[in-house]
């Protein structure tokens, strides 16, 4: 039977969310690198008492949808919910802005425990390439080494970081096929790869869905076999253009010309 | 001397601060700049010289910031600006991003904070008037980073210490800061204590000590920033 990975809805790819599960959002602080439509069904299904493992918190829809996103709902459409129980963060406030997820932490309603990001990832890896844990030397000396074991290696002072299991991840992708390959689309990578594979169960939403075969195998960034389930957003959203293009050409004959400019400043030596 | 005189006199601003910490970054770098002011040494960089741009959301080798609304949301540095594609640029997923980092190859990491201490400990991670905190990727970037640049302002609003003997509020890494740039002077962490390199124009050795908590050691052959 040919593999097909492929779901039709948005409330097929989560049916079996429960209240009380684990899940993995991807994506960093925009919401174009979020499965925002996966969130949004996640949240009519209502499933309570989770606990979430991502970047950030959100910021809520008004952000967004100001900068023109067309599916503009983020981690936000969970928090204003009260659907988190915990929260595995690592940017959860904003310096400039006071979210709905500060509100509740001075509300004690929400339980949090803040991972530096580079320790995060690694921790998500670690679940995912079936480590039992790493050793690293981010947070020694500061709050995140309490209670953690502590080992010099090569004269270094590390610290014992454990996987972050979940029972589900939620990703977004540019493009993907029915084996789960997916590409992504610029800085909305993110923590997506990363996720992919992390958890029981790996959903990906993505811009479009294409035939096996037609992403190049040299350029895809998660194997399929990471990824349980495809879903796709509504057509109109996608395709969008590459990101390399004019601009980036127009930058080059700028660079150029400024180098030509500071080779004559200096006499013509380089 | 006067505290409230001191507040008042003139001193750096914004664009000139982030203009002294591009004087740092030496050709072919990487060089990750954080939220504020150093996202605004990426418009100085000295002429002749090429940097890689890396942010903590996967990307490395990207270009100036676009103005507002003219930029693709799929390509933007980790304070969420739009940023535009230059050649060369190269995407990565978030465990490559921090690979970066904690592997060595960062050269210089720029960021904000609100206290360093005399033996460069970084507070930057908790905002104090709201208590609560965002680590972020600072602690990596603290951690990992071969030179760490904390460029702020030399004293709070109230016209307290920021340079301190101990940091108040919890850590982001202990020892990590190398050199400190304010609106009013250049101090380097070293071994020996902080040692005043620069003062800003009209500024004397004497003033800056005066706004600073612990001892200044100050270079024999300390001078106003040079900012070209």
């Amino acid at each position: 039977m040919p593999i097909n990975k492929i779901v039709n809805s948005f409330e097929e790819a989560i049916a079996d969310i429960e209240d009380g599960a684990t899940i993995m959002v991807g994506g960093f602080g925009t919401v174009v690198s979020m499965p925002s439509l996966l969130l949004v069904a996640l949240a009519k299904k209502k499933v309570k008492n989770i606990t979430t493992v991502s970047n950030s918190t959100g910021f809520g829809p008004d952000v967004w949808a100001l900068q023109g996103a067309k599916f503009p709902e983020d981690m936000d459409i969970l928090v204003r919910n009260g659907l988190i129980k915990k929260a595995i963060v690592s940017a959860p406030v904003s310096a400039m802005y006071v979210n709905n997820f500060e509100k509740l932490l001075r509300e004690g309603k929400v339980e949090i425990e803040m991972v530096p990001q580079g320790t995060l990832a690694e921790r998500i890896r670690a679940a995912k390439a079936g480590l039992g844990g790493v050793y690293v030397p981010t947070g020694v000396g500061t709050v995140i080494e309490e209670g953690k074991e502590k080992k010099v290696i090569d004269g270094r002072e590390y610290i014992l970081e454990l996987p972050i299991k979940a029972d589900f991840a939620l990703i977004h992708a540019y493009k993907g096929d029915r084996y789960g390959n997916l590409v992504y689309r610029g800085t909305s990578r993110t923590f997506n790869p990363t996720m992919a594979g992390a958890a029981k169960v790996t959903i990906a939403e993505v811009d479009e869905i294409v035939e096996p075969g037609e992403l190049d195998p040299e350029a895809i960034v998660t194997p399929g076999v990471y990824v349980d389930r495809v879903v796709a957003r509504p057509k109109e959203a996608a395709p969008r253009g590459p990101i390399v293009d004019v601009q980036a050409k127009e930058s080059y004959k700028r660079y150029k010309a400024e180098m030509k400019k500071a080779q004559q400043k200096r006499g013509g030596k380089r | 001397m006067k505290k409230e005189e001191l507040l008042q006199k003139e001193k750096l601003d914004r664009q000139i601060m982030a203009l002294r910490v591009a004087k740092e970054f030496q050709d072919g770098n990487v060089v990750n700049l954080g939220i504020g002011i150093p996202t605004l040494a990426s418009n100085f960089i000295p002429a002749g010289r090429e940097i890689i741009f890396h942010s903590e959301n996967g990307v490395l080798g990207y270009g100036e910031i676009t103005l507002p609304g003219e930029g693709d949301l799929d390509l933007v540095n980790a304070s969420g600006q739009t940023v535009k594609p230059a050649p060369g640029m190269c995407f990565v997923s978030h465990e490559e991003s921090f690979t970066v980092v904690r592997g060595g190859f960062l050269d210089i990491s720029v960021m904000g904070a609100y206290q360093v201490s005399e033996k460069g400990d970084l507070a930057n991670y908790m905002i104090p008037e709201r208590q609560v905190g965002t680590i972020g990727g600072a602690m990596d970037l603290a951690f990992g980073a071969k030179k760490l640049i904390i460029v702020m302002n030399h004293v709070t609003k109230d016209g307290n210490y920021r340079i301190v003997k101990k940091c108040a509020y919890p850590i982001t890494a202990p020892a990590c800061v190398d050199l400190i740039v304010t609106d009013i002077a250049i101090i380097e962490v070293t071994k020996k204590g902080l040692v005043l390199k620069e003062v800003a124009p009209g500024w004397t050795p004497e003033e800056v000590q005066f706004l600073t908590e612990p001892k200044l050691n100050v270079d024999p052959k300390c001078h106003d920033i040079e900012l070209m």
